[in-house]
């Protein structure tokens, strides 16, 4: 099963990417490194590679400590509990491009949701997700608002696992609630953490299906990622061979990755 | 125990006869699937779907499943990607500028194979301007459907307002930029609440801007799709003036302007002139509350604009039997009458003469005549961009007008950096 769903497209991927795609049912022309000489030379691959490292250090932290404190919060106990977790998880079961639409209709200029709180406020004019400065953000807004939901059903789940008398204990002893926190829940929550955190670094190297409303990638390629390019470069251009060249640096990144976290984090987390 | 067994056997026998009776009738019975995109806003899905149930009411031989399949650009991936895995449409409409593209993959087959040469004489009912796009190398491969030209929406309210003529539309580019700076209108703090024009520079960026193209004089490709003129002075200009109209007369939106949402711009009184395709014609008179206009694009050097929209193509992958019945329902398709009905429920330009002197298009015409507009303009209309590679060299296109639009390249060096691009992915075609 291994071999067939994961070693055998990743190895066809290496072969494939030493190959000139032949149109129309033509054989494949060999043109051995070309197509990595020309992934140096591809200015958008430079830029995509840079847009996705910027979306990956923001999206994985900010995504991870908001589902933290959100599930902090839906496990509290406040009134309404149920409310707060239903419209915390909201944004995970509904579909990427049912989201990607609602949020292009925030972003709109001029009369979207942003604009108008903007316009309130005395300040107006910014085409959120025309402007190359501000495009990637806005799709890494979604990103985080879609993915902290989801991360935190799993510490939910952990923290219901903590035994309260280890509350009960930290009190007794006269540990502040911050001190507790730091000190024994945040630790408990570690291999939880570790699991999020390998979910997280995934996704952020393969969200791609909100581009497709929001911006397309553009403009000019600001808010294009790896994956997207990938799509483009593959099943727009039928470019097959260099698009698996571009494949192989993604399965580069997320193997290193995994090797991060495997091999050094892990050994900091510990299981009961 | 043996009577339950008989009845089973007795069962199973009379399972076997209608399996093969309506197999039988299956067999006789072509069935064909049809990928269609949509691009323009409204109901487009259910009138296709009605259009084809109504063939098949006429046609109890003939199956048609309509696949609505996105926009244009996901249709083609879907299509191609399907033809890569074995099993492509049998028909699908696709954009005309897909020609090469398709030829290039080895996708469809042209209508000359099919149809015998006596009756190949059909493609002369359509708008020559349509074909344009649709055959090359002497052969046929499209037959037009959902054609267009740009047009320019003005809302006439706002033009009274600005105390304009509301019944002007601008005729030339210097026209359109000073009605724009009277039609731009600023609140209290200066934040603008209305600007004057709207160009969309994502979604089909290159096809906006090869109308601004076209009419400071320039053409952006030779008719064989092997060249591209991106970075010669009239196309440089030509980007130079959709730049100005945000950068220097602060008439139109800073950024990209979206394609998807600028005729809600329209109707929500954001813009008050916008340039569209008139396939979203209907759209816009179902949901503008006030009175608009439609006008031919403003000319410069001269007046024009790119025709665009898609064609019905059949694929190789197919039996005799299969392209017979393809060729009979893109043919029903384009009926003077149908293609009238299309027009009239989309605003997509009827694509023949004839269709234009039915009963039903004179009255729909009579009573709205902004419905012509799109036909008058045709006789200045030039091919649409396509090239070999379709996709990609429109991509360099696109985003060179997306980088200077947003500033962060010059007209010029952005367009050098295009044609570059274009060159190296054309360079194996050019023989």
């Amino acid at each position: 099963m291994i071999m067939a769903f994961t070693h055998y497209p990743a190895i066809n991927t290496f072969i494939s990417s030493f190959f000139l795609a032949g149109k129309g049912g033509a054989a494949s022309e060999f043109v051995g490194l070309e197509n990595y000489r020309f992934l140096l030379e591809d200015k958008i691959f430079w830029k995509v590679l840079k847009n996705n490292l910027i979306f990956a250090s923001c999206t994985i932290p900010l995504s991870i400590s908001l589902a933290m404190v959100m599930a902090f919060l839906v496990n509290a106990g406040l009134p309404g509990q149920a409310w707060l977790r239903l419209s915390y998880f909201v944004p995970t079961v509904l579909p990427m491009i049912a989201v990607a639409n609602i949020w292009l209709f925030f972003y709109t200029p001029e009369y979207g949701l942003l604009e108008q709180v903007r316009r309130f406020l005395g300040f107006s004019g910014v085409n959120w997700l025309g402007s190359e400065k501000t495009a990637l953000y806005c799709v890494i807004a979604v990103a985080v608002w879609k993915d902290a939901g989801f991360f935190m059903i799993f510490y939910l789940a952990a923290l219901q696992q903590i035994p309260p008398s280890l509350g009960e204990a930290a009190m007794l002893e006269g540990a502040s609630r911050f001190y507790y926190y730091r000190r024994v829940v945040i630790p408990l929550l570690m291999p939880t953490t570790l699991f999020v955190l390998v979910n997280a670094t995934i996704n952020a190297f393969r969200m791609v299906d909100h581009l497709f409303v929001l911006t397309q990638g553009g403009p000019n390629n600001a808010s294009s990622l790896l994956l997207y390019y990938i799509y483009e470069v593959s099943f727009k251009f039928w470019d097959t061979g260099y698009g698996a060249t571009l494949t192989l640096v993604l399965l580069l990144f997320l193997g290193l990755a995994s090797v991060l976290q495997f091999g050094v984090l892990e050994k900091r987390v510990h299981y009961r | 125990m043996i009577q339950s067994t008989f009845h089973l056997k007795r069962l199973v026998l009379a399972l076997a006869f209608v399996c093969l009776f309506t197999g039988v009738a299956l067999a006789e019975k072509v069935s064909l699937t049809f990928y269609f995109p949509v691009a323009v806003g409204g109901p487009i899905t259910k009138t296709v779907e009605g259009m084809t149930e109504a063939f098949m009411k006429e046609h109890p031989d003939i199956k048609i499943t309509p696949v609505y399949a996105g926009i244009y650009r996901e249709t083609l991936t879907k299509a191609l990607t399907a033809l890569k895995g074995g099993e492509p449409p049998h028909v699908a409409v696709l954009l005309s500028t897909d020609m090469y593209t398709l030829i290039d993959e080895g996708a469809v087959v042209p209508y000359d194979e099919i149809v015998p040469a006596p009756e190949m004489g059909f493609v002369k009912d359509y708008f020559p301007g349509f074909m344009k796009n649709s055959q090359t190398g002497g052969k046929t491969w499209g037959i037009p459907f959902q054609r267009s030209t740009i047009v320019m929406y003005w809302n006439k309210e706002a033009f009274k307002e600005a105390g304009l003529d509301p019944n002007t539309p601008p005729k030339t580019w210097t026209e359109m930029v000073d009605f724009a700076k009277k039609l731009t209108k600023k609140d209290a703090s200066g934040a603008v609440s209305q600007w004057g024009v709207a160009i969309p520079t994502t979604g089909y960026a290159y096809w906006l801007f090869q109308a601004l193209a076209i009419e400071n004089g320039i053409e952006l490709m030779n008719p064989e799709g092997t060249e591209v003129y991106f970075n010669k002075p009239a196309s440089v200009e030509a980007l130079q003036f959709l730049v100005d109209l945000s950068q220097k007369h602060q008439v139109s939106p800073k950024g990209t302007i979206d394609w998807a949402t600028t005729p809600k711009d329209f109707f929500e009184r954001k813009t008050a002139m916008m340039w569209t395709t008139t396939g979203n014609l209907t759209n816009v008179r179902t949901n503008a509350k006030f009175d608009f206009g439609v006008a031919m694009l403003p000319a410069n050097k001269r007046p024009g604009s790119p025709t665009g929209g898609g064609n019905f193509y059949i694929f190789k992958k197919t039996t005799p039997a299969e392209r017979k019945a393809a060729v009979e329902f893109v043919k029903w398709m384009t009926t003077a009458e149908r293609a009238a009905q299309w027009c009239i429920d989309t605003g997509y330009v009827a694509v023949r003469p004839d269709a234009w002197e039915t009963t039903r298009m004179k009255e729909y015409v009579q009573g709205f005549p902004p419905a012509a507009v799109a036909r008058d303009q045709l006789q200045y209309a030039v091919a649409e961009l396509s090239t070999h590679e379709n996709q990609r060299v429109t991509k360099a296109l696109d985003d060179a007008i997306q980088a200077a639009v947003n500033g962060s390249k010059s007209p010029a060096d952005a367009l050098n950096e295009a044609q570059a691009e274009a060159e190296r992915i054309l360079r194996r075609y050019k023989r």
